[in-house]
Order: C-alpha cells, then sequence, then structure tokens
C-alpha cells in the first residue's frame, strides 16, 4: 500500500503481515512514517482530508478501507494505545465503561468486564479502591496501562502501540513490557519503538523502516544477529550516518 | 547607575500596579456600601417580610405598596426564558464552529455572530416592539406582544455571542488528544463531540453561560421597551412583566431624593446583586468540581 499526504508520499509500497497472537515491533528513525503507518490500520487518517491511500489492507480477509465496514466497529476489533497516555477527562471507571457503552454492552456486564480488564493490565491492585478518582490523578505509569485496560476491555483482536513507553519511567516501562508480554497469548500486537533493547525483549518479529519504505521484516533475532540488509544492521547497531 | 536606575523603576512599576489594584477594590466596596447603606434605611421604614411576601409594586399609592415579589418573578421568568432559547443554542452553534463547519463557513459565520454584539440594546428593543410583539400576539392570538417572553427572545439574541465565543473557545482548547482517544475506541464523531469534547468544555461551558446570565439579568433597555412594564404579579410568560432593572430605569429618574421609594430602588438592585453574585459563586464551585478531572 501507498499513502500520501496531499502530493507528498509518506509511505511507499508497503507490503507486511502481522501473525496472529505475535508481538510485531516496527523500527526506525524519527519521520519514517512508522506512525503513519500504525494509524492507516484503524484509520485514523480518516480525520484528516488530505490524506489519500491506496492498495488494500485486511483483517482476516475483512477489507478495512471498504465502505461497508463501518470504521466503528473496526475500530473496536483495532485497537490503538498512543505515545502520550491520553486519559478522558473523566473517572478510572467512566474511561473504561465508556467503550462499553458506545459499543452498547449489556448494562449488568460492565462491571464484571472492567474488572478482568483491568486485572489484565496489572491495575487493578492499584486502583480498586478508588474507580471514581479521576483518570488524571493517576501516575503516568498507571494511566498508560489504563488506556490499554481501556483498549482491552472492548476485547479487540489487535492492538496498535505507538512509543506507549516513550513518556515513562524505567520502572513503569518494564511493567507494561510485562503486560505486553502476557497480552500477547489473546490479541496480536504491532507496536511502533525506538527502543532497541524493549524491541528485543517483546518482539516476536521485527520491521525495519527507512523514508517510507519497508526494508526489513523478520523475526527478531534475524533482525539483530544477521539482518539481510546493511540499512538495517547499522540501524540496530546504532551507527547511522 | 544602570542597575540602580532599573531597581527603582520596578519598585516604581510595583506601586502602580498595587495602587490600580486597590483602586479597583475600593471602587468595587465602595459601590456595594453605598447600595447597603441606602437599602437598610429602607428596611427601617418597611418590613422585610412585607417587602418579600407582599404581591404589589406601587409605590405611589397611598399607603405605598413596597413588595419586590412582581419584579423578582418578572425577571425571573424573562431570563429563564432568555437562558432556555440562547444556552442549547450557543452551545451547539459553538460546536457546530469548532468540530463540523468547513473553515470557509466558519471565516463568514464568526464575525456574523460577533457583530451582533455590537448592535445597540435600544435597536433591539425597538424590533422588539415592532417586529417580535406583533409576531407573538400573531402567534398566541392576544393582544399585546409586549409580554415577559418578548423580552426573552431578545435577551437570548443578545446573550448569544457571548455565550457563543466563550464556549467556541472552550471546545477548541479541548486537547486533540481527547478526540483520538474516543475516535479509536470507535465513538462517531457525534458521540464524540456529546460525550468527550462537550463534557471537557464544561469549565469554560459554565463561564460562557454565567457571563451570557449575566448579561441577561442586567439588561435593561431592551426590557424596559419589549416587556410591557406591568409591576404586577405575572401568571407566565405571556404577561406584561417588569424586570428590577427596568423598575430602577424607569422610577429612579423621577423619584425624590431620600424618600422610602428612593431607598426602595436601592434596595431591589442590592437584591438583583446578590442573585448575581451568588449565581457566579455557584458557577465558580461547579467549574472547580469539574476542573479535578483536568490534568
Ligand atoms: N497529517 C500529516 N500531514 C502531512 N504530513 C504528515 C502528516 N503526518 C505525518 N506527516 C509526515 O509523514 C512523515 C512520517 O511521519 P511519522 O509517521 O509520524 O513518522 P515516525 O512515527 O516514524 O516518526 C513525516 O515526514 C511527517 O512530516
Ligand atoms: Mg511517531
Amino acid at each position: 500500500m501507498n499513502l500520501f499526504f496531499g502530493k507528498k508520499q509518506v509511505l511507499k509500497n508497503i507490503n507486511i503481515d502481522f501473525p496472529r497472537n505475535q508481538v510485531t515491533s516496527l523500527i526506525g528513525p524519527s519521520g519514517c512514517g512508522k506512525s503513519t503507518l500504525l494509524r492507516s490500520f484503524n484509520r485514523m487518517h480518516d480525520l484528516s482530508p488530505d490524506a489519500k491511500i491506496d492498495g488494500s489492507l485486511k483483517i482476516d480477509d475483512l477489507d478495512i478501507y471498504s465502505k461497508e465496514n463501518s470504521v466503528t466497529t473496526l475500530r473496536k476489533k483495532i485497537g490503538m494505545v498512543f505515545q502520550k497516555p491520553n486519559p478522558l477527562p473523566k473517572s478510572i471507571y467512566e474511561n473504561l465503561s465508556y467503550g462499553l457503552n458506545i459499543h452498547r454492552f449489556p448494562k449488568n456486564e460492565i462491571p464484571d468486564l472492567i474488572e478482568k480488564a483491568l486485572k489484565e493490565s496489572y491495575l487493578w491492585d492499584e486502583v480498586k479502591d478508588e474507580l471514581k478518582k479521576p483518570a488524571v490523578k493517576l501516575s503516568g505509569g498507571q494511566q498508560q496501562r489504563l488506556c490499554i485496560a481501556r483498549t482491552v476491555v472492548l476485547r479487540p483482536e489487535v492492538i496498535l502501540m505507538d512509543e506507549p513507553c516513550s513518556a515513562l519511567d524505567p520502572i513503569s516501562t518494564n511493567k507494561i513490557e510485562e503486560l505486553i508480554l502476557s497480552l500477547k497469548q489473546n490479541y496480536t500486537i504491532v507496536i511502533v519503538t525506538h527502543n532497541m533493547q524493549q524491541a528485543q525483549r517483546i518482539s516476536d518479529k521485527v520491521a525495519f523502516m527507512y523514508l517510507g519504505q519497508l526494508i526489513e521484516h523478520d523475526n527478531c533475532e534475524n533482525i539483530f544477529k544477521h539482518p539481510a540488509k546493511d540499512l538495517t544492521r547499522n540501524y540496530v547497531n546504532g551507527h547511522f550516518g | 547607575m544602570s542597575i540602580k536606575r532599573r531597581e527603582q523603576a520596578d519598585i516604581i512599576f510595583r506601586k502602580i500596579f498595587q495602587a490600580t489594584g486597590f483602586i479597583t477594590i475600593a471602587l468595587l466596596a465602595g459601590i456595594f456600601i453605598m447600595l447597603l447603606y441606602n437599602s437598610i434605611a429602607f428596611f427601617v421604614e418597611v418590613k422585610p417580610i412585607d417587602f418579600f411576601t407582599g404581591s404589589q409594586w406601587d409605590p405611589g399609592s397611598m399607603k405605598g405598596d413596597y413588595s419586590i415579589a412582581p419584579l423578582l418573578v418578572s425577571t425571573g421568568l424573562v431570563t429563564l426564558g432568555a437562558m432556555l432559547i440562547t444556552v442549547p443554542l450557543g452551545i451547539f452553534t459553538a460546536a457546530f464552529l469548532s468540530e463540523i463547519a468547513h473553515p470557509k463557513l466558519k471565516s463568514i459565520l464568526k464575525p456574523i455572530i460577533e457583530m451582533l454584539a455590537a448592535i445597540p440594546s435600544v435597536a433591539i428593543g425597538f424590533l422588539g416592539i415592532v417586529l417580535v410583539g406583533p409576531w407573538i400576539a400573531d402567534i398566541f392570538g392576544i393582544q399585546n406582544g409586549l409580554n415577559a417572553i418578548n423580552g426573552s427572545i431578545l435577551l437570548a439574541v443578545m446573550a448569544l455571542p457571548t455565550i457563543i465565543t466563550i464556549s467556541e473557545d472552550a471546545i477548541n482548547a479541548v486537547p486533540l488528544s481527547h478526540r483520538e482517544a474516543s475516535m479509536a475506541l470507535g465513538a462517531s464523531k457525534w458521540e464524540t463531540i456529546f460525550k468527550v469534547t462537550i463534557p471537557a468544555s464544561m469549565p469554560g461551558l459554565i463561564a460562557a453561560v454565567m457571563l451570557g446570565l449575566g448579561r441577561v439579568l442586567g439588561e435593561t433597555m431592551t426590557v424596559l421597551m419589549a416587556t410591557g412594564n406591568a409591576a404586577k404579579m405575572p401568571s407566565g410568560f405571556l404577561d406584561s412583566v417588569r424586570t428590577i432593572t427596568a423598575t430602577i430605569a424607569i422610577e429612579m429618574g423621577e423619584v425624590p431624593y431620600q424618600t422610602t421609594h428612593y431607598f426602595a430602588l436601592f434596595a431591589i438592585a442590592v437584591i438583583l446583586f446578590l442573585i448575581t453574585l451568588s449565581i457566579n459563586l455557584l458557577g465558580e464551585y461547579f467549574s472547580n468540581r469539574l476542573r479535578r478531572f483536568h490534568a
């Protein structure tokens, strides 16, 4: 697929697939189009009028950009976690119930679903007594785990994460990495990261992008130990010139 | 030398700003004390219970009827009607301008709305008499279109620019990341506007409504012209009414100095002042409570 902003081509002939229940990391220098690629999977570019996409994107043979599919059900299937934690200006509980109400989950199931999602996101023990508290009163790491829980509670198939740890301290980062590894049992995860160690710790597959092109896409080991392209080797070893 | 100079300038400016601050506070306090002093003089002569419970405002009668009740009900009716029209209209227009309207349309609409604020109140009152009045009389099949609903409609129009401008700023200030969070969870544009953007801008919207309310409660000329000025207890929106502001404006010019009637006008002014003050404090309280949910 290709993606243009106005006349500028940002993604060039990207062809990639993400295996179920695995973690794929997108790596590459800033501005190479990682976020743009990620945001095309849940149609976040629908919001910017000058973005144009050609090619096809599919989830389980379902065409992401086809007119028949509603973008709202698509985004329920493909959740997204942003770079900066962005809890809604509501309580902790309401941050989770928001999506459930939007998608008309039965009212009586909501409290249990919320509890389950918070437990899966390693947040339950920290917040179970203060669910009514404003979400912004949580620490940055807790907020990010809340954002993950808010996505998980909808039981998506895919979770997209755009540098979810770049605004967090090392301890919070550690927790999120653990969380990602436990979530991959049930979800397909695509994560953008600038941190090579992190990519090695958490990913099954790694995709290296450069100037809008997909340079190499392979198992994590291969990318870091025996990359096929010089460009990839230079990048993962930190010599980039 | 030059450092010393700059320090001196610092001190002088600090003194100037202190002085301006004090002058403002002194002015406010002076106004309030003057109002209070004169209304105490009134309550020495007329029992507060008669003032609040009676049903007649007729200072010219033999025994002198000084009841604020009909004026208060009049002010309440006109204000309630105006706010019921202007708040939803203003906030939805603001949401439309900020979230939906094409930039081109917005650049045409905004100056027009701001221009609305520049129309003098006497011109709006005039429209009330020659346009809105006959139109109301026609629709409801009544003799006289100069009544509470007429005032409500005009005041709603007058408060709109304030409410729209400030609400739009508040809605615009909601970070894009909130909208993205909502959209990424599968909310539609409408759900995002109604469940995230508008609630997130609520503290600002409350401020907009408070300013609009201040405008409505304090407006004098328009209501004086368009509401019929009947100082008796109204029974509905189609009755002629007389607000507190109109009463003061009409009677202050003719009342003999330092009579009961003169003091009575101060007393009703104090009540109006206290109403505006308490509504503003209430608004402030709620908007602070909501702000807890923001970063
Ligand atoms: N809305 C947009 N309009 C125009 N250009 C954009 C837009 N978003 C991103 N770009 C451009 O696309 C390129 C890729 O950006 P991005 O995907 O954010 O890179 P990365 O996440 O890899 O750092 C950049 O050159 C950026 O300037
Ligand atoms: Mg990015």
